[in-house]
């Protein structure tokens, strides 16, 4: 009998995390494009962009570095909550988020930054708040890049394996999400049940990039074309 | 409209050049004109309060004075304050709003069922009202751009080159509508543009801007037929300038050409140049006043002019129908003293 509970963690995790990282990202996309400071600019965007070119496990090391037991937030969450963050679920979802952040935060920073700025101006000389101009004309029109962005980090939240092996582990029922699962039942010998995880893995991974995709090309084919 | 005024007077250092431009303007519409990279849009940037001069006062007198920018009494309105509309290069409409949404933004939302059915009337976009910007033609997104302008409600409309991105066909066509447009429009309308034809068509009052500094103020005719200083008749469209030696008060020679010329107006020791339009020339014989020969011209023929460049340089523009084709250049040309002008460095 498949145990169908690292569908429910990794749907759970891919969920959570891209939620964070949507948010997190289209701020911190916005906060850089508006920053001045072009230096800070560069060292900013290299740390954010690090997960994505480091080794996952090497990011992983770091998690575990700054969230384990010994670790500054770790110990910290240990002595003032008594909550243990390495190996339990929400460990899952803080390696999601670190590895998928590069991608939403690259891509919406890159539609941001092709938003015309004369549109942004004619907001200001219509009397459009900045509040309004953020949401009316730069988030929506750099809306189609967001959204892909989206969903190259659901995707990638969703295939993460090395930094949730380092920082979450392995523990049935808790941390084991589909790719771990994966891992787990081949390295057991157990080629059928792993084809199983495979199957339900490749369907939503289709499902999601198919109706994104769709929304995306929809709202894109409105305004560009005739 | 006789107390209104819009006071500008700014200063700002740039990478090229420093921006020192103070002006006054109490009615109608004001041209600037200069070539690209001379900072007129930087002074309607200033304005419209997108960019921030270093120093200096912009204001405006309706039936009370709004001061947009004061660098002594640190002032400096938001855009959104300035009630300034700005028509762009390309317009910058909305590319995700409808015509509607893009006429309707800057209109409270109250209003906006009234507002905007008068725009689209006015500016005969019916039909139009769900399209999308770029699903529109550049005469159409004009329109529409100067609609979303005018539902706003501006005191002053700033036009940032409006035509310099286009053929010449739409060019014309536009200018008109444009002109047209504006007609009703009872506040200040400020156009820069390089192009002198525009100038000269939109605007009644004129000013050459070069390297950020103003080299010439006044009403746009007057500018054009006395431009005074060398680069101004430049932009205002002499095809002719050369450098001069003083022989009298009413004779000079020019240096670039190898020739001798009579001037009516009195020669005063400043002057440096003269300029002569390309449509100056005339018919004569040899015994004239200001006689060039026209031996080695070559001839370049135009839809309307034929266009002749006499061996030492000049430029001469002959009018010509469509169907004439042949055209036997005289043997010698004149220059009326009274068309010659007299320019400064």
């Amino acid at each position: 009998m498949t145990d169908w509970s690292p569908i429910f963690i990794s749907m759970k995790t891919a969920s959570l995390s891209i939620l964070i990282t949507f948010f997190v990202g289209l701020i911190v996309a916005w906060a850089l494009v508006k920053m001045k400071n072009d230096t800070a600019k560069i060292i900013l965007d290299g740390i954010f962009t690090l997960p994505l070119v480091l080794p996952p496990t090497v990011v992983g090391f770091f998690l575990l570095w700054i969230f384990g037991v010994r670790g500054p937030i770790g110990s910290f969450f240990i002595e003032f909550f008594a909550y243990k963050i390495a190996f339990s679920w929400p460990a899952t979802v803080i390696a999601a988020v670190v590895m998928s952040f590069p991608l939403m935060y690259r891509s919406a920073r890159g539609a941001f930054e092709q938003v015309d700025s004369n549109l942004l101006d004619a907001g200001r000389t219509l009397g459009m708040s900045e509040w309004n101009i953020f949401w009316k004309v730069s988030f929506a029109n750099a809306l189609p890049g967001i959204l892909s962005g989206g969903i190259l980090a659901y995707a990638r939240g969703l295939g993460e394996f090395g930094a949730t092996a380092m920082l979450a582990g392995n523990i049935a029922g808790q941390t084991r999400t589909l790719p771990m699962a994966v891992y787990s039942e081949v390295a057991a010998g157990n080629m059928g049940e792993a084809f199983n995880y495979v199957i339900v893995i490749v369907f939503i991974a289709f499902i999601v990039i198919f109706i994104m995709d769709y929304v995306t090309l929809r709202k894109e084919k409105q305004w560009r074309h005739d | 409209m006789s107390n209104k005024m819009l006071k500008v007077n700014i200063q700002k250092e740039l990478k090229e050049f420093d921006l020192d431009v103070d002006f006054e303007l109490k009615k109608g519409r004001l041209g600037i004109l200069g070539p690209s990279g001379c900072g007129k849009s930087m002074t309607l940037k200033s304005i419209a309060g997108i960019v921030n001069p270093d120093s200096g006062v912009i204001s405006l007198t309706a039936d009370d004075e709004t001061v947009y920018f004061d660098s002594n009494k640190k002032i400096n309105l938001k855009p959104q304050k300035r009630n300034v509309g700005y028509l762009f290069q390309n317009y910058a409409l909305f590319p995700n709003m409808t015509v509607e949404e893009n006429i309707g933004i800057g209109v409270e939302k109250e209003n906006r069922e009234k507002t905007v059915p008068e725009m689209i009337r006015r500016f005969h976009l019916e039909g139009l009202e769900k399209r999308y910007p770029r699903q529109l033609s550049g005469g159409q997104q004009q329109r529409v751009a100067l609609a979303r302008i005018m539902a706003y409600g501006p005191d002053v409309i700033l036009l940032d080159e409006p035509f310099s991105a286009m053929d010449t066909f739409l060019k014309e066509q536009l200018r008109l509508e444009l002109l047209n447009s504006l007609k009703g429009f009872k506040g200040f309308s400020i156009m820069v543009t390089h192009d002198r034809d525009e100038a000269f068509q939109f605007c009644d009052e004129l000013i050459v801007l070069d390297n950020g500094k103003i080299i010439a103020k006044g009403e746009t005719y007057e500018v054009f037929e006395n431009p005074k200083k060398v680069q101004v008749a430049r932009l205002t469209g002499c095809k002719n300038i050369s450098k001069v030696e003083i022989i009298d008060d009413h004779h000079v020679r020019s240096l670039d050409w190898g020739l001798e010329f009579e001037v009516s107006k009195e020669i005063t020791p400043n002057i440096t140049h003269i300029g002569i339009r390309a449509h100056d020339f005339a018919f004569c014989q040899q015994d004239d006043v200001n006689v060039i020969n026209t031996i080695n011209s070559t001839i370049i023929e135009m839809p309307f002019e034929w266009e002749i460049t006499l061996a030492n340089g000049l430029w001469w523009k002959y009018d010509k129908q469509i169907h004439e084709h042949e055209f036997k250049i005289p043997k010698y040309l004149k220059v009326d003293p009274k068309n010659i002008i007299l320019l400064e460095e």
